[in-house]
């Protein structure tokens, strides 16, 4: 049985323990509603590009002149898996998730025997995925730099991927985050950045009267880029809301624990001084008896 | 009916108006923008929007970068990486 003094020490170490949760929580909280609004802000365009390009995409495509980035290398051997993580831990199974989903992408892809590269965006997934697959991570971003992510760090990203792309480096590029459904629910999420996928429900050219200036072809070469752009911009802020939301479960779960490890620690202390008590007594009274 | 213009940045949707006009910096020229317009889409060099609140009234200049702007039945929209 610990000694009291022992006990008092292990109390008052899980109480600082739980005072710096219990701080992480709150600011996770604070962060969350911030970065939802940041994740909320970015809609409207991120909406109207996408429709804009899906419609110049169905004219397109069908055309020889399609764009690199639309139509692909036209070959499928050299895989890229773009990860975005973030660079602080104390967030659950947030980065787990999402280097699990890359993990098992990169596995299948493997078994299908084709060449598997990464890209990491952040610093927390590249130990898992140094150790699974040495030698394999081609290129990184460092986003410790910035407090929140910024269109900026999204472009600096775009363009190293698409300098890559251009080089002939990978011929398919897939961007793996984690989509912000509640702050007790994130989705690890892929999605095929290079070609762009366009959607099956893509609305079909119904306004055949658009006038283009320049043509199609041109505008879509000048947006398509920025649309990869903005992919990785809503991977970042859907990502931020993740990590906040994950971090704020979390915390608040280690909170809890913390609490409950000291009412039962609280217990054992007075136990144990009652028992010493209660034997003082005994020997003090046997004392007396014995006279 | 005035014209309905939205200006959307990556960060923010800045403006949702209805207005008299405005005068886009279109690659191949400037082009006004009334209530009406045919359907139409160009690239926008760097440059300002002049947008018109009332006719006659006196413009307000928002600058743009990297923009692209779309004219449907519903108005115009401008998509711009930076603005103002």
């Amino acid at each position: 049985m610990a000694s009291l003094k022992e006990l008092k020490g292990r109390i008052a170490s899980v109480k600082s323990t739980q005072k710096i949760t219990k701080a992480k929580q709150m600011v996770a909280a604070a962060k969350l509603r911030k970065a939802q609004a940041a994740a909320e802000a970015a809609r409207p365009y991120n909406v109207r590009l996408e429709r804009i390009v899906a419609t110049l995409a169905s004219k397109v495509s069908a055309s020889e002149s399609a764009p690199k980035l639309l139509a692909g290398t036209g070959k499928d051997d050299v895989h890229l898996l773009v990860v975005a993580n973030s660079d602080r831990g104390l967030a659950g199974a947030f980065n787990a998730n999402i280097v699990k989903a890359a993990v098992l992408k990169a596995r299948f892809l493997i078994a299908e025997g084709k060449t598997v590269q990464f890209y990491l965006i952040g610093r927390k997934g590249r130990p898992v995925i140094n150790r699974t697959f040495p030698g394999m991570i081609v290129g990184q971003y460092d986003t410790t730099g910035a407090k929140a992510p910024g269109y900026e760090q999204a472009q600096a990203i775009a363009q190293d991927i698409s300098a890559m792309f251009f080089a002939g480096k990978f011929d398919v590029a897939h961007l793996f985050y984690s989509t912000f459904k509640s702050a007790l629910a994130q989705i690890p999420t892929e999605q095929q950045l290079i070609p762009v996928a366009i959607p099956a429900d893509a609305p079909a050219a119904s306004n055949a009267a658009v006038e283009y200036e320049p043509d199609e072809a041109t505008i879509l070469e000048d947006l398509l880029p920025r649309n990869m752009t903005i992919q990785l911009f809503k991977a970042l802020l859907e990502n931020m809301a993740s990590e906040q939301g994950a971090s704020m479960t979390a915390m608040d779960n280690a909170t809890r624990n913390a609490g409950d490890l000291i009412n039962n620690l609280t217990i054992q202390y007075n136990r144990s001084r009652q028992a010493a008590i209660t034997t003082e007594l005994i020997e003090i009274i046997a004392g007396a008896e014995a006279l | 009916m005035p014209l309905h213009f939205e200006l959307v940045t990556p960060e923010k949707l800045v403006r949702s108006e209805d207005v008299y006009m405005v005068v886009v910096p279109g690659s191949e020229g400037d082009f006004g923008v009334l209530e009406g317009h045919a359907p139409f889409m160009s690239t926008v060099r760097d440059g300002a929007l002049q947008v018109f609140a009332s006719a006659g009234a006196a413009p307000e200049t928002i600058d743009v970068v990297g923009g692209f702007a779309e004219v449907t039945e519903q108005g115009l929209t401008v998509l711009a990486e930076r603005a103002g």
